[in-house]
């Protein structure tokens, strides 16, 4: 049998690995910054014949998930990633892809987006996708990317609904980590070959996304926003299934950190949540009662999960790094407060809006912020 | 020799009872394409009128999968399946002969939002169909104006007329340096069938352009789509040519006319014979408006004779 075997690798080049472990068909890859390096990837590994699947070099990002999206619809197993301006460029077919019902997975390396021009990370790219009907993850670590995009393969492929693996420019994409990587047929077996219900085959000759009257328009959305909620046991099997084969867990809907007695609770996603472990220790040192919960799937919001791990009163400081434009503060916050209404009245919630544009999160930074955000 | 229409084959891939108008030249254009390609093909469709006469969900009108996609992606879309097809079949996941992979795609979705797309498919050399069917506007969306527009005509976007010629979109698609670029309309369907036969068997990107005179846009009555057809061949508003590996070859009657064999006729007969003309055609202007009319076509005429000498 074979064994794990460690390498230093980005999060960029985690993603790539993955990619190959998943033993993918077709990549059409657009490059942007800090996305730039997991195509550069996929085109040396499919070229080195280290991957055997084909590699689109396509001229924008709207053409690379037309591509991907139409590669799915033929029955081939997709990957596609981009960042900021270019998974805004996407938007049209992102609609394609869930409305469609194609496994499509790709990565979003975050990025705030412009004007004016930024190359670092926030979550305003994902965030504005909210309401195309994929499912997002967002991870915290170059291993959690890893992982994440073959559980990703796994419930996508189970369910039909296109999924978004996100985790932020430079912080991850740039940063090396070791990475373990699991034995390949460890990996063939968690994740099968890709056998699609239904694919374009002359041989059954139907029609793909054509003119639907609104009598079955409306119950397509309806299953659409019925099978997205009903991915949540899909995840948390595949995290747990993930474990059995490889020994590693990341969380599955969310991941949590001294939270069982905690009586002030980091809310927060991404690598960002990742240093927030350390400043739950530094409130701890203070004589605070910190912990952290940090959802991993941001859509569906696992609300259940959240509801039943948050202590009794507890305080949660909700630190996005996004605008809920109209609004005061962050999304993540709003969805927070939309699923506790009404079935969690002992919590305070409370938010802030950080990070934007790359602004460094350190440890010792957001342990200040939380401190402050208690006495507010 | 070119084949005649009695010799094109019976099968049918267009089925009887779609929502296309009478004398649709889309519509007819596709129904000799269809016999060309055979069942074994794939179809993409962007938003157009192939659209809305195609069929309501799940059924169509054509006898081929057919994927609706998004109105700028017919290139990017192809590639994804071509693609995914040969890579399945290398991992021995599809057996037998792939289909065809091709684009029916309007002149919106080919001159103007899917340039783009298109020209990067092109350029890649991808092995697809792209059919344009021209209608010379946005005939779903109740005619406007698109870059196949020819000068003069009214649409809903340009109501004085249009101001501009219209641009060269296979000349555009030659110089991408791919196998085999072509043109057709429906009046001379054993030219478009031998034209399609030949593409299916040529492998990478091929682009095949169909000139569809819309009764609707062009405002004629719907049962001289094809005596409107021949008339833009026969004015020189249309020229019937085909290239492989970029050598251009004119086919009848067109030859004849750039050879000097025989004159073309005079623009105004064809234009007059249209409704989206006549606002031009009332003007004080008229004279100096057909005459801007004759010129676009003198010179496409002349440089394509040019051109087609050019065979490095
Ligand atoms: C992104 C986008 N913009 C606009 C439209 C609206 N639209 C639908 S069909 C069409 C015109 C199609 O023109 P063409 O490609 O020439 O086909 P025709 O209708 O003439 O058959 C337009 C503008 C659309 N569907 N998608
Ligand atoms: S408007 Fe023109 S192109 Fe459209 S269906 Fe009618 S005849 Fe055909
Ligand atoms: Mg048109």
């Amino acid at each position: 049998m074979k064994t794990a075997q460690v390498i230093m690798a980005t999060g960029a080049n985690a993603a790539a690995q993955a990619v190959k472990y998943a033993r993918v068909d077709v990549v059409p890859g657009y490059p942007i910054t800090p996305q730039t390096s997991i195509m550069e990837y996929m085109a040396s590994m499919v070229e080195n014949d280290e991957l055997n699947a084909r590699f689109i070099p396509v001229e924008g990002e709207h053409s690379a998930m037309a591509a991907a999206v139409a590669a799915s619809a033929a029955g081939a197993r997709v990957f596609t990633a981009t960042s900021s301006n270019g998974l805004l460029y996407m938007h049209e077919v992102l609609h394609m892809a869930s409305g469609g019902r194609l496994p499509v997975v790709m990565c979003n390396v975050n990025r705030g987006i412009f004007a004016p021009w930024t190359l670092w990370s926030d979550h305003q790219d994902s965030m504005a996708q909210r309401d195309t009907g994929w499912i997002q993850y967002h991870c915290s670590s170059n291993q959690e990317v890893f992982n994440t995009i073959l559980q990703a393969y796994r419930v996508a492929e189970q369910i039909n609904i296109p999924i978004m693996v996100n985790f932020d420019g430079f912080a991850i994409s740039h940063c090396l980590m070791p990475l373990t990587l699991p034995p390949q047929e460890d990996i063939d077996q968690f994740l099968p070959p890709h056998k699609p219900e239904w694919r374009l085959d002359p041989a059954n000759p139907s029609s793909f996304s054509n003119v639907t009257m609104a009598a079955e328009y409306a119950p397509f959305r309806q299953m659409l926003s019925d099978d997205i909620i009903a991915s949540i046991p899909l995840v948390k099997q595949a995290a747990q299934e993930y474990k059995e084969a490889t020994g590693m867990w990341d969380g599955d809907t969310i991941d949590t950190y001294r939270l069982e007695d905690a009586e002030v609770v980091a809310f927060a996603i991404n690598s960002m949540a990742a240093e927030l472990k350390l400043s739950v220790d530094i409130l701890r040192e203070q004589g605070i009662k910190a912990g952290l919960l940090r959802p991993r799937l941001y859509l569906p919001f696992p609300a259940e999960d959240i509801i039943a791990a948050l202590p009794q009163n507890a305080q949660v400081m909700v630190l996005d790094r996004n605008y809920n434009f109209g609004h005061p503060g962050g999304i993540l916050a709003s969805e927070l407060k939309s699923v506790l209404f009404g079935r969690r009245n002992d919590i305070t919630v409370k938010n802030r809006v950080m990070g934007i544009g790359g602004i460094d999160l350190t440890r010792r930074f957001m342990a200040a912020e939380i401190r402050a955000m208690m006495d507010e | 020799m070119t084949t005649s229409i009695k010799q094109l084959p019976d099968t049918e891939q267009v089925l009887s009872g779609n929502g296309a108008c009478g004398g649709c030249p889309a519509t007819m254009a596709l129904r000799i394409v269809g016999k060309a390609l055979g069942p074994n093909a794939i179809m993409l469709l962007t938003p157009s009128c192939s659209v809305a006469s195609m069929g309501m969900t799940p059924k169509l009108g054509y006898n081929w999968p057919g994927i609706n996609i998004t109105f700028a992606t017919a290139g990017s879309s192809a590639s994804g399946i071509t693609h995914a097809l040969e890579i399945m079949k290398e991992k021995g996941r599809l057996e037998g002969e792939l289909p065809t992979v091709f684009s029916w795609v309007g002149d919106g979705g080919t001159y103007d939002i899917g340039f783009q797309a298109l020209s990067a498919a092109a350029e890649r050399n991808d092995n697809i169909i792209h059919f344009c069917y021209n209608n010379e506007a946005y005939s779903n969306t109740g005619v406007q104006r698109s870059g196949a527009t020819p000068r003069g005509s009214f649409t809903t976007t340009t109501p004085t007329g249009k101001r501009q010629p219209k641009k060269n979109m296979a000349l555009l698609m030659l110089e991408h340096n791919i196998p085999y670029v072509a043109t057709a309309t429906v009046a001379y369907p054993g030219d478009l069938y031998d034209k399609v036969v030949k593409a299916k068997n040529i492998p990478g990107m091929k682009y095949i352009e169909i000139l569809a005179p819309c009764y609707l846009g062009w405002q004629f009555d719907m049962s001289d789509t094809v005596q409107m057809s021949r008339a833009a061949v026969r004015s020189g508003a249309w020229l019937l040519w085909e290239a492989e590996n970029g050598k251009i070859t004119f086919n009848n009657p067109t030859s004849l006319i750039i050879n000097g064999k025989k004159a073309a006729e005079p623009v105004d007969e064809y234009v007059k014979k249209q409704g989206r003309f006549n606002r031009l055609l009332k003007g004080a202007d008229s004279a100096e408006r057909i005459a801007e009319i004759q010129g676009d076509i003198d010179r496409e005429i002349a440089f394509m004779r040019e051109r087609a000498k050019i065979t490095i």
